[in-house]
C-alpha cells in the first residue's frame, strides 16, 4: 500500500534529458561489456566445436538412441522459441490495448524475441541427421516435382518460425525507425552512416507519423495471432503425435502460456541487467518492474492451471499408458527434474506476490533465472518422460544427455547474449520516442498547464479539431 | 521444367494426401508370427543382418541402444505374481541364461532377487538343471521362463511414421508396404518417435567405417545399400526379395505365386514360426492363416466369434492397422 501513488516514470523529465540519457547507452563500451562479450564467444566456441564434432561422426556422438531420438535439441529449441514470446506480448499486445507501462521496457524484449528466434532456428538444423539437406522441407519447385509432406507439423513449423522471424525482424525496425533518426541526428563516424542508411529519411512530418503509426499497428495486429500459431504449431509437433504424454489437447494453449512465462522471466533478467549497467533507472523504474512482475506472476498462474489440467485430464482419461508416462514423471528416473520443475514454475512464482521481494533487484534477478530453469526444465519434461516409457517395454530406458548436447545447449545461450550484447550498443534499447510520448500523457494528466506551456503545438491542434491530439510527441 | 509437370505433379499429390495412401493394391504383403513355435533362436535376427547389410555395432554403441537389429526378439519374463505360476517356484532370470548378459534392469518385471536362488535349488531334492532342464526338453520349461516377441516393422496401412515426415521420405507403395527413402530422409527422426512399436533405427553413426572389416565386406548384399549416418531405416520385408519376384513374374508373364520368395528371416526360421506372402491372393497362406484367425485389417478390434482363436495384432487399438498377426501362444498351467 506504501507504493500505491508511486509514478511509473517521472513526468518532469525533459525530452533532450531523455535523448542524453539513452544515447549515452550507445557510447564506446567499458571493460565489463568486453568481458561480457568474451564470456559469450567462449560459450558459443563450446557449441561450435561440439557442433562441428557431431557433423563430423553423427549423432551418436549425442549419445541418442532409439527410443531417445529426441532430446535436448528440441527441448531447447522450445525452450528459445518461448523466450521469443513476450517480446510480442509486451510491443504488441500491450501495444494494442494501450497499456503505457510497456514503453520503456518494450524495445529490448522486442530485441529478445528476434534474437531468441534466431537462437532457436539453429536447433532444428543441428538436431537433423543430414542438416545439409535441410532445404528439402521448402516447397521450392522442382522438375522432380517432390515436395515436402506438408501434413507433417514440422514442415509447418519451417513455415511458422521464418515467418514469425521474418516479421519480427521486421516489427522491431520498423518501432526503432524515429529512434534511428534521433541517434543519426546526435552522432557522428561509422555510425551516422549506418543510421543514416537505417532511419531512411525520417523527418518526423506530420504524414510520416500517420503512416508510421499505421505501419505500427498493422504490424502489430498481424503479429499477434502470429505469434499465438507459432507456438501453438510447436506443440503440434508434439500434440500431433500419438505418444502418450504428447497427444495431448490442451497443449497449444500450454505451450503459449509456457512460452509467454519464460519470456516475461527472461524480461525480469535483462531488465534488470539493463537498468543496473546502463544507468537507466529513471526510465526501467521499479513501479514498471513491479508492473511486470505482476503480469509474470498472473501468467505462472495461468501455466499452472493448465499443467494440471494436463495432468488431471491423463489421470482422469484412463489411458492406461499415458497414464503410466505421467507417473513415471512423478516417480521415474525423471522425477528429480520434474518436480525441480514444479517447484520453479509454479511454487517459486508466488515471490513475485510479495511486494517486498517483487522490489528487490537482486532477488529478482535470481528469481528470474530460476524461473526460467523451470521452463528448460519442463520443456525437457515434455521431450524426455514420453520417449522413455512409451508404449514398446522393450525400448524403455533413461537417457542422461551426452556432453556434446550440454555444450550446444550451453553456447546457445553465448549465441543469444553475443547477439544482444551487439544490439545494445548499436541500438538504442530504450525507446525514446514512446518514452517521450509517455512522459507526456503523463504531464498532461498530472499538470495541464504544464503541458500546454511545453506543447503548445498540440493543444493547438486540440482547439481546432476539438479533441486531443493522438499524433503524440 | 515445364509447368504442366509441376501442376501434374501438384495435383497428384494433392490427391495423394486427401485420399490419405493407396487404396488400389498391387499386393499386401503380409505376416504371420506362430508364437507357440517361436523359440526364440534368433535366428531371423541373424538373417536380417546379412541380407540387409545391418551393421554390427558392436557392444558398447549395442549397450547405448543404437543398435540396428530390423528384427529383434524381445525377451519378455514371467512375472513370479501371475495368478498361475504363484505355485510354482520361479528361479531368477540370470540363471536360466547363465553365460549371457542379465536381462536389462529396465526389463518389464522385477525378476527374483539372487537370494532366493540357494533355495530354489535344493527343491524338492532335485538340482536345477534336473528340474527344468536347459536343453528345454522339459515340459516345465516352457511354462515358466522368457516368452519370446519377434518384432520386425508391422508395415501398418495407416502407419504413424508417414503422416509425421517433413520430406516423405516414408510412404505407403502400391505393394502395401510402408516404404523408406534413404535418399530423401534428412533424419528428422520424428518417424521414429510416433512408431508405437519403436521399430525404426537411425544411422547414429558411419557404421559401415568399421562394421565390416576386410575381408567382410565381401559379404555385402549388391542388392541394397549401404546406408551413411543421418538417415532412418527400418525392416523392409525385404524388399529387394519382392522386387526380383515381381519382375520374374512379370518377364514370365504371370502373377506373383505364392511360396515362390521369401523374406530373410522366413526363409531361415528353423520351427517356420514366421510366414509370408500376399493377402491380396486369397490362396495364400497368409490369407489363409488371417481369415482361420478371423483377423481383418481396418479394425481396432477385432470381433473373434471363436475366443479360442489366437490371432491378435500388436497395439491394433491405435488404429495403425499393422500387417502382422501374431499367434498367441499357448501354456500348460
Amino acid at each position: 500500500m506504501k507504493y500505491v501513488n508511486e509514478k511509473d516514470i517521472n513526468e518532469e523529465i525533459k525530452w533532450a534529458q531523455i535523448n542524453t540519457d539513452i544515447l549515452q547507452s550507445l557510447q564506446n563500451p567499458r571493460k565489463a561489456y568486453w568481458v561480457a562479450v568474451a564470456v559469450c564467444v567462449a560459450m558459443l566456441a563450446c557449441a561450435v566445436t561440439a557442433e562441428v564434432y557431431q557433423y563430423q561422426n553423427g549423432l551418436g556422438v549425442a549419445d541418442l538412441n532409439r527410443p531417445h531420438m529426441w532430446g535436448l535439441y528440441i527441448a531447447t529449441f522450445i525452450f528459445w522459441i518461448g523466450m521469443s514470446h513476450s517480446g510480442t506480448l509486451l510491443s504488441a499486445i500491450l501495444h494494442i490495448i494501450h497499456a503505457d507501462w510497456r514503453k520503456p521496457i518494450y524495445r529490448f524484449a522486442e530485441a529478445m524475441t528476434t534474437f531468441s528466434l534466431m537462437t532457436a532456428g539453429f536447433f532444428p538444423m543441428i538436431h537433423l541427421g543430414r542438416m545439409w539437406n535441410l532445404y528439402w522441407v521448402i516447397p521450392y519447385v522442382t522438375d522432380r516435382g517432390i515436395w515436402p509432406n506438408f501434413r507433417s507439423p514440422l514442415v509447418w513449423d519451417a513455415f511458422a518460425i521464418t515467418t514469425y522471424l521474418t516479421s519480427s525482424a521486421l516489427f522491431l525496425f520498423i518501432g526503432m525507425i524515429p529512434d534511428l533518426a534521433i541517434c543519426r541526428d546526435n552522432v557522428t563516424g561509422w555510425r551516422k552512416k549506418l543510421y543514416t542508411v537505417l532511419s531512411l529519411g525520417w523527418q518526423g512530418t506530420d504524414r510520416q507519423w500517420r503512416h508510421f503509426r499505421k505501419t505500427y499497428m498493422l504490424m502489430a495486429c498481424f503479429l499477434i495471432p502470429l505469434a499465438v500459431s507459432v507456438h501453438s504449431i510447436v506443440s503440434s509437433d508434439f500434440a500431433m503425435s500419438i505418444m502418450p504424454g504428447w497427444h495431448v489437447t490442451s497443449f497449444p494453449p500450454y505451450f503459449v502460456a509456457g512460452a509467454l512465462y519464460s519470456g516475461c522471466a527472461a524480461i525480469i533478467t535483462l531488465f534488470i541487467l539493463l537498468r543496473y549497467f546502463f544507468r537507466l533507472e529513471e526510465y526501467m523504474t521499479v513501479a514498471l518492474m513491479e508492473k511486470t512482475c505482476k503480469l509474470t506472476f498472473a501468467i505462472a498462474m495461468v501455466w499452472t492451471y493448465l499443467n494440471l489440467v494436463e495432468f488431471g485430464a491423463t489421470w482422469y482419461g484412463h489411458d492406461p499408458v499415458a497414464k503410466e508416462v505421467l507417473i513415471s514423471k512423478f516417480v521415474g528416473p525423471f522425477a528429480p527434474y520434474f518436480w525441480a520443475m514444479m517447484f520453479f514454475g509454479s511454487v517459486l512464482p508466488f515471490a513475485l506476490a510479495f511486494e517486498k521481494l517483487r522490489r528487490h533487484m537482486a532477488t529478482m534477478m535470481v528469481v528470474s533465472i530460476l524461473l526460467n530453469v523451470g521452463m528448460w526444465l519442463e520443456r525437457w519434461m515434455i521431450v524426455g518422460p514420453t520417449l522413455s516409457h512409451a508404449y514398446a517395454p522393450e525400448a524403455w530406458n533413461f537417457l542422461w544427455p551426452s556432453i556434446v548436447q550440454w555444450a550446444i545447449v550451453f553456447g546457445s545461450f553465448g549465441w543469444f547474449g553475443l547477439l544482444f550484447l551487439i544490439f545494445v550498443k548499436v541500438f538504442p534499447c530504450v525507446s525514446m520516442y514512446e518514452v517521450k510520448e509517455m512522459v507526456f500523457h503523463r504531464r498532461r494528466e498530472a499538470h495541464a498547464e504544464v503541458a500546454e506551456k511545453f506543447h503548445r503545438r498540440t493543444d493547438d491542434m486540440q482547439q481546432a479539431t476539438g479533441r486531443p491530439s493522438v499524433e503524440g510527441a | 521444367m515445364s509447368l504442366d509437370n509441376i501442376l501434374t505433379n501438384w495435383s497428384r499429390y494433392r490427391k495423394g494426401a486427401e485420399e490419405g495412401g493407396f487404396h488400389e493394391y498391387e499386393h499386401q504383403w503380409g505376416m504371420v508370427v506362430d508364437l507357440n513355435k517361436c523359440i526364440g533362436c534368433n535366428a531371423c535376427s541373424v538373417a536380417c543382418y546379412a541380407e540387409n547389410n545391418l551393421p554390427v555395432v558392436g557392444e558398447k554403441r549395442c549397450g547405448k541402444n543404437q543398435a540396428m537389429n530390423w528384427l529383434r526378439i524381445e525377451r519378455y519374463w514371467d512375472e513370479p505374481d501371475i495368478e498361475p505360476y504363484k505355485a510354482i517356484p520361479t528361479a531368477n532370470v540370470d540363471v536360466w541364461i547363465e553365460g549371457n548378459p542379465p536381462a536389462k534392469k529396465t526389463d518389464l518385471k522385477p525378476s527374483m532377487p539372487s537370494s532366493y536362488l540357494p533355495g530354489l535349488l535344493e527343491q524338492g531334492g532335485q538340482s536345477f538343471e534336473e528340474r527344468v532342464g536347459f536343453d528345454g526338453t522339459k515340459s516345465e520349461f516352457q511354462d515358466f521362463g522368457a516368452s519370446f516377441l519377434p518384432m520386425m516393422c508391422q508395415q501398418c496401412h495407416a502407419a504413424t511414421c508417414e503422416p509425421v515426415c517433413p520430406v516423405a521420405a516414408t510412404y505407403h507403395t502400391p505393394d502395401g508396404l510402408n516404404a523408406q527413402v534413404y535418399n530423401r530422409c534428412i533424419g528428422s527422426r520424428y518417424c521414429s518417435n510416433n512408431c508405437p512399436y519403436r521399430l525404426r533405427y537411425f544411422n547414429f553413426w558411419s557404421y559401415y567405417e568399421d562394421a565390416w572389416p576386410e575381408p567382410l565386406h565381401m559379404q555385402l548384399n549388391p542388392d541394397l545399400s549401404v546406408r551413411d549416418k543421418g538417415v532412418m531405416e527400418k525392416c523392409t520385408f525385404c524388399v529387394q526379395r519382392i522386387r526380383v519376384a515381381k519382375d520374374m513374374a512379370k518377364m514370365e508373364n504371370r502373377k506373383v505365386m505364392d511360396g515362390e520368395f521369401a523374406t530373410a528371416c522366413v526363409q531361415t526360421c528353423p520351427t517356420g514360426a514366421l510366414v509370408f506372402g500376399d493377402m491380396q491372393n486369397p490362396e495364400s497362406q497368409v490369407s489363409k492363416l488371417w481369415s482361420y484367425h478371423q483377423v481383418e485389417r481396418g479394425k481396432t478390434k477385432q470381433s473373434k466369434q471363436n475366443k479360442e482363436l489366437r490371432g491378435y495384432r500388436i497395439l491394433e487399438g491405435l488404429n495403425t492397422d499393422p500387417s502382422v498377426l501374431y499367434l498367441e501362444r499357448v501354456r500348460e498351467v
